[in-house]
């Protein structure tokens, strides 16, 4: 691994701009900054979404399990539960529907002139933020932890090698970009 | 410069270049894409400046410091890279009303900051909730196999799809 790199902290923050910039580029060349493309999605009208999050990931995991097979990066699962990740992305699909841009995307469509993002959605999010913050130490007594899961990824819950599990991932995911690709429009 | 100037790319180009992005976003950084904690940053640094240090000794924030780091420069650089894009393909341009919108509910602004708002503050808390949004779960901690994430894709998904046939 890159230690004295990851550990160069002011080189870190420019690494960090500079992807970001190249993210942004990304989603804004891709419509995900879009309100119509992303409510698109969800009412099943436009698959932009669905196509570029399966291609993302099918061209990522394979980098990333080959890079980890070589030791040079390390994997980083966040811990699931029920409580936690269940409950949380059902408030995030909530608000997804209704805002129509996502925290990353948000930003973007900032920068591209659409207001609604910034009036409406970047102050909401902080809003949104700062109240979790300060219900955390309840939330984390009472809700977050409920139905915790050990593992943290899915081939150390079914005790398999990783492998056996990206390929046919892979496979099912460009099943579904060609069905998307043939029936989806 | 030509494909800087083209209003769109093919999904299938936008979505592998994000999945090389995380190579090296893990390689060199040994980060993944993510962008939601920088909001609760900002939020504490916001209120930091309103309420006074007292803010840092909240537990939440204890666990996640008010500092500006990799990802918080992430986020900067989208806002950037979206400027940059939009202005180079001449699509850069201010609306507050996005077009299927107004086609359902009109072009009143205050209803749809209103809603916004309302979309925001869910967001800010169910991306805190969940650890994670749509590049942290949907992309970097799907790519990873990661459980938490797969579980909150499907509840992500299957709440945004819901909501969104009930508004339209």
């Amino acid at each position: 691994m890159l230690d004295r790199l990851h550990q160069h902290r002011r080189l870190q923050l420019l690494l960090g701009l500079l992807m970001g910039v190249l993210f942004g580029i990304l989603l804004q060349k891709g419509g995900l900054t879009h309100y119509d493309v992303v409510l698109g999605q969800l009412l099943f009208r436009d698959w932009t979404v669905v196509k570029i999050m399966l291609s993302a990931i099918i061209v990522g995991a394979i980098g990333i399990f080959l890079l980890r097979s070589f030791g040079h990066v390390r994997l980083q699962p966040k811990p699931a539960s029920v409580g936690g990740s269940a409950i949380g992305g059902i408030i995030f699909g909530a608000g997804l529907a209704t805002l129509g841009y996502c925290p990353g995307t948000v930003t973007g469509a900032m920068g591209q002139g659409s207001y609604d993002a910034l009036t409406g959605g970047f102050f909401g999010i902080l809003v949104g933020a700062g109240l979790f913050a300060h219900c955390y130490p309840w939330l984390d007594k009472h809700i977050l932890n409920k139905g915790r899961i050990q593992a943290q990824t899915l081939p150390e819950l079914w005790g398999v090698s990783p492998w056996t599990l990206v390929l046919p991932m892979i496979l099912v995911m460009g099943l579904l970009l060609w069905l998307i690709e043939r029936f989806g429009g | 410069m030509h494909w800087l100037q083209m209003q769109s790319w093919s999904p299938y180009v936008v979505g592998a270049a994000m999945g090389v992005l995380s190579w090296f976003t893990f390689l060199l950084s040994d980060k993944y894409l993510s962008c939601s904690t920088t909001y609760a940053r900002l939020s504490g640094m916001v209120e930091r400046r309103l309420r006074g240090s007292v803010v840092e000794q909240k537990a939440f924030y204890r666990k996640t410091p008010l500092i500006v780091d990799w990802q918080f420069m992430f986020v900067i650089g989208i806002f950037i890279g979206a400027f940059l894009s939009a202005f180079l393909s001449d699509s850069l341009h201010l609306e507050m009303v996005p077009e299927l919108w107004r086609q359902h509910f009109g072009d009143t602004p205050v209803l749809r900051f209103l809603v916004a708002f309302a979309g925001g503050v869910l967001m800010g808390i169910g991306s805190r909730w969940a650890d994670g949004c749509t590049s942290g779960h949907a992309i970097s901690g799907a790519l990873q196999l990661a459980i938490s994430s797969w579980i909150a894709v499907v509840f992500l998904f299957a709440s945004g799809v819901i909501v969104a046939q009930l508004m339209y």
